[in-house]
């Protein structure tokens, strides 16, 4: 084999390496891309630190709330108020009822997701049940609250919003690993897009 | 045999080994281009016979024959046996053969490693298939295996078919990369890259799309196999994942992996009908042109396929428009075809046949994939016998009549007899009016709402499967008749000269039917 070949084989060898790794880098490539064209719904999933969103020149929208319960996960799990009509530029507490109905402590963790997607880039969220997993103890209940605000530059087409949210079992999802991921300050500046479902 | 074998510098064998090791040891390109197509047709009737189940069932509405469960079995392994068993090892072993001897090459640039790409292949296919005895059945997730089907609800046996997945893309990188070194370094004097021959060209482009997609898809399955067992979140929403992002990766993969499947048969295409027209081909250059514009787009379209799954309405037009703009570069080949036969002496010799036979359902195959870019449009027809349909058209008289073509055509010069052209004919026609039984009425049923992968339907879809099921059977029969047919040539049959047919172009018609097992080992002259 001569040279000519050996150096046609490397290149070639590398180009396959290469893209092998691309296929792990597309991972977050696509949170990136998500975040940066605000696609797919997607909301972030920490507390906000914008100022000044409060103002009074806000207008009427309805915001829907919307439950799912992932797979077999046992839990109820609903919105206290199904629709709820609020003002754009100011703060609404809306609660979500949960309770455990099993006989065993459970972990969950909610996921968000916004309808339309378009209006996901101006829901901003001082608190959520969403940015930490909820543990219940067996038949406990209680109120999840989401304190949130829809800031000025909402598109004008926007007068209704779904916010849906799903739960998932985690309870056997490697918590040392989960809890980890949670705490660190690293896994909330990599994963700024958490998925819809 | 020996009588024709030349003096060989350093190599000191003379011919082929006896017995089973010369199948074994081969690093003879010949010999691994002949193992690559017997795999390849011993794969296509074992996926045709898992389609004949899956049609047999489908005969009537109700469940007649299979469980489900094992219907969804069949509608996996026969897209996974279909595509990565019958259509890519059948173009493997066309390039093995050719390659070499239409660049003018003594053999493949890395034999070596053409003999292990070649068989890792059958322990590939034996860990696939004995899927199907293990507890929870095989795969049943279908071929585009999504994630969660493929991960959280996937049966045990998906490990041993993440394991095929990657020894398969192993051979399809490692052939690649011999296909490409061969192309790039092994030229005879002479042969610039644009006075190439077509099926190099077009093995050339296939090599670099294997070589750049491969890999994403053995990605997709390590992800895969690391949510299943070792607790990673890549699909899995409770841990950060998305699902959606496999039905990304998967067909960032799936859709340059269609154009892996067609373009080879363009070229093959290509030489069939300059040769049976007796004319040079129209517009050369311009094929290479359109070959490479199709294998840049495939890279932009893959979302084209998931317009159902949830996308900014930026994103659809883009995505339509991009797969829209595939039309023109396959247009110009469909006229390049076209043209040359325009005015040209045509004869209809059964490779003839089969290549008009593929320019034409192709092309029908092409319109309906138009008809599923348009977003609006694909919103109706999105999952149904339609897409089945279209698929079908595009890979059974697409590139399984370019590959018989292939056969028909070569098969002269690899065995060095003549086929029987009257059962070569009869299986053309045979073929052709069966293939347009069992797929166009699907075109129907799925327009009129018929979903895809259910083992039931509504009574209303009754006659049109019926009709279907009876296409498929005769056409699974009529393959029969193609294995006789090869096995007769191989056999005996009227000696075939040099050159084969009255026009034909190219080194390999230069050197004598059968070959000598070793061609080229002084480099020919190329001055066209």
């Amino acid at each position: 084999m001569n040279n000519k070949s050996k150096k046609t084989i490397k290149l070639l060898s590398t180009v396959a390496l290469g893209m092998f790794i691309f296929s792990f880098a597309l991972v977050p490539l696509y949170d990136v891309f998500c975040e940066v064209t605000g696609l797919n719904g997607k909301i972030e999933l920490k507390a906000t630190t914008e100022k000044g969103l409060e103002n009074q020149d806000g207008r009427d929208i309805s915001i829907q709330f919307i439950s799912h319960n992932n797979e077999e996960m046992p839990w109820i799990f609903k919105p206290s108020e199904e629709k709820i009509k609020i003002k754009t530029g100011k703060y609404h507490t809306a609660t979500f009822y949960v309770r455990n109905p099993t006989s065993k402590g459970m972990v969950a963790q909610a996921i968000p997701s916004v309808a339309p997607s378009n209006a996901a880039s101006h829901l901003k969220k001082l608190e959520c049940f969403c940015f930490e997993q909820q543990e219940l103890a067996p038949g406990e209940e209680a109120l999840l609250p989401v304190k949130l605000i829809f800031d000025n530059d909402l598109p004008k087409s926007i007068k209704n919003v779904v916010l849906s949210y799903t739960i998932f079992d985690v309870t056997n999802y490697k918590d040392a690993e989960m809890n980890q991921h949670q705490n660190s300050s690293d896994y909330q500046e990599d994963h700024v897009m958490e998925p819809s479902i | 045999m020996s009588a024709v074998i030349e003096s060989h510098e350093q190599d000191h064998h003379h011919g082929p080994r006896k017995g089973i090791t010369r199948w074994l040891f081969t690093t003879n390109h010949k010999d691994i281009g002949t193992l690559y197509l017997w795999l390849s047709f011993a794969m296509f009737l074992i996926g045709g016979a898992m389609a004949l189940v899956i049609r047999a069932e489908l005969f009537e509405p109700g469940m007649q024959i299979v469980e489900p469960e094992f219907y969804n079995q069949m509608l996996t392994l026969h897209g996974l046996i279909m595509v990565f068993g019958a259509v890519m090892p059948a173009f493997v072993g066309l390039a093995n053969w050719l390659v070499p001897m239409q660049v003018g090459a003594p053999d493949m640039a890395l034999p070596r490693m053409n003999n292990l790409s070649f068989w890792i292949l059958p322990f590939a296919f034996t860990v696939l298939l004995s899927t199907l005895f293990m507890e929870g059945g095989a795969p049943n997730f279908g071929w585009t295996f999504y994630a969660p089907l493929s991960t959280t609800y996937a049966p045990p046996s998906v490990t041993f078919f993440i394991f095929s997945i990657h020894i398969l893309g192993a051979s399809s990188i490692m052939g690649s990369i011999n296909v490409i070194v061969t192309i790039m370094n092994l030229r005879a004097p002479g042969m610039t890259l644009m006075k190439m021959p077509l099926f190099v060209w077009s093995w050339l482009i296939t090599a670099y799309l294997l070589l750049a997609v491969m890999p994403v898809l053995a990605g997709a399955v390590t992800m895969m196999l690391m949510d299943i067992h070792f607790g990673t979140s890549f699909f899995n929403a409770a841990g950060g994942g998305d699902p959606v992002l496999f039905q990304h990766i998967f067909w960032f993969f799936g859709h340059p992996e269609v154009y892996i499947m067609i373009l080879p048969a363009f070229g093959i295409t290509s030489h069939i009908i300059e040769t049976f027209s007796r004319k040079q081909l129209f517009g050369h250059s311009s094929m290479v042109w359109a070959m490479t514009s199709i294998a840049i787009l495939s890279f932009v379209v893959w979302a084209h396929h998931m317009f159902t799954v949830g996308m900014p309405l930026a994103a659809e037009l883009f995505f339509m428009w991009a797969t829209m703009l595939i039309a023109v570069p396959t247009g110009v080949k469909v006229f390049n075809w076209v043209a040359t036969m325009f005015k040209g002496s045509i004869s209809y010799e059964t490779p003839m046949l089969f290549a008009i036979a593929f320019v034409v359902l192709f092309t029908i195959g092409g319109f309906s994939g138009l008809m599923l870019a348009i977003t609006p449009a694909d919103f109706q027809y999105h999952d149904t016998y339609f897409v089945v349909a279209h698929f079908h058209y595009v890979l059974v008289p697409g590139s399984i009549f370019a590959i018989m073509a292939a056969v028909y055509f070569w098969i002269p010069k690899w065995t060095g007899n003549m086929y029987d052209e009257r059962l070569g004919q009869l299986h053309f026609w045979l073929s052709f009016i069966s293939v347009n039984i069992t797929f166009f009425p699907q075109h129907w049923v799925g327009l009129a709402g018929m979903p895809r992968r259910y083992p039931d339907y509504a009574l209303q879809f009754a006659d049109w499967n019926m009709v279907s099921t009876v296409g498929a059977f005769m056409f699974g029969a009529s393959q029969i008749l193609f294995l006789f047919i090869v096995l007769k040539t191989v056999m005996g049959g009227k000696k075939a000269t040099a050159e084969v047919w009255e026009s034909s172009r190219g080194l390999e018609w230069t050197v004598e039917s059968p070959p000598p097992y070793h061609t080229f080992t002084t480099p020919p002259k190329v001055n066209q």
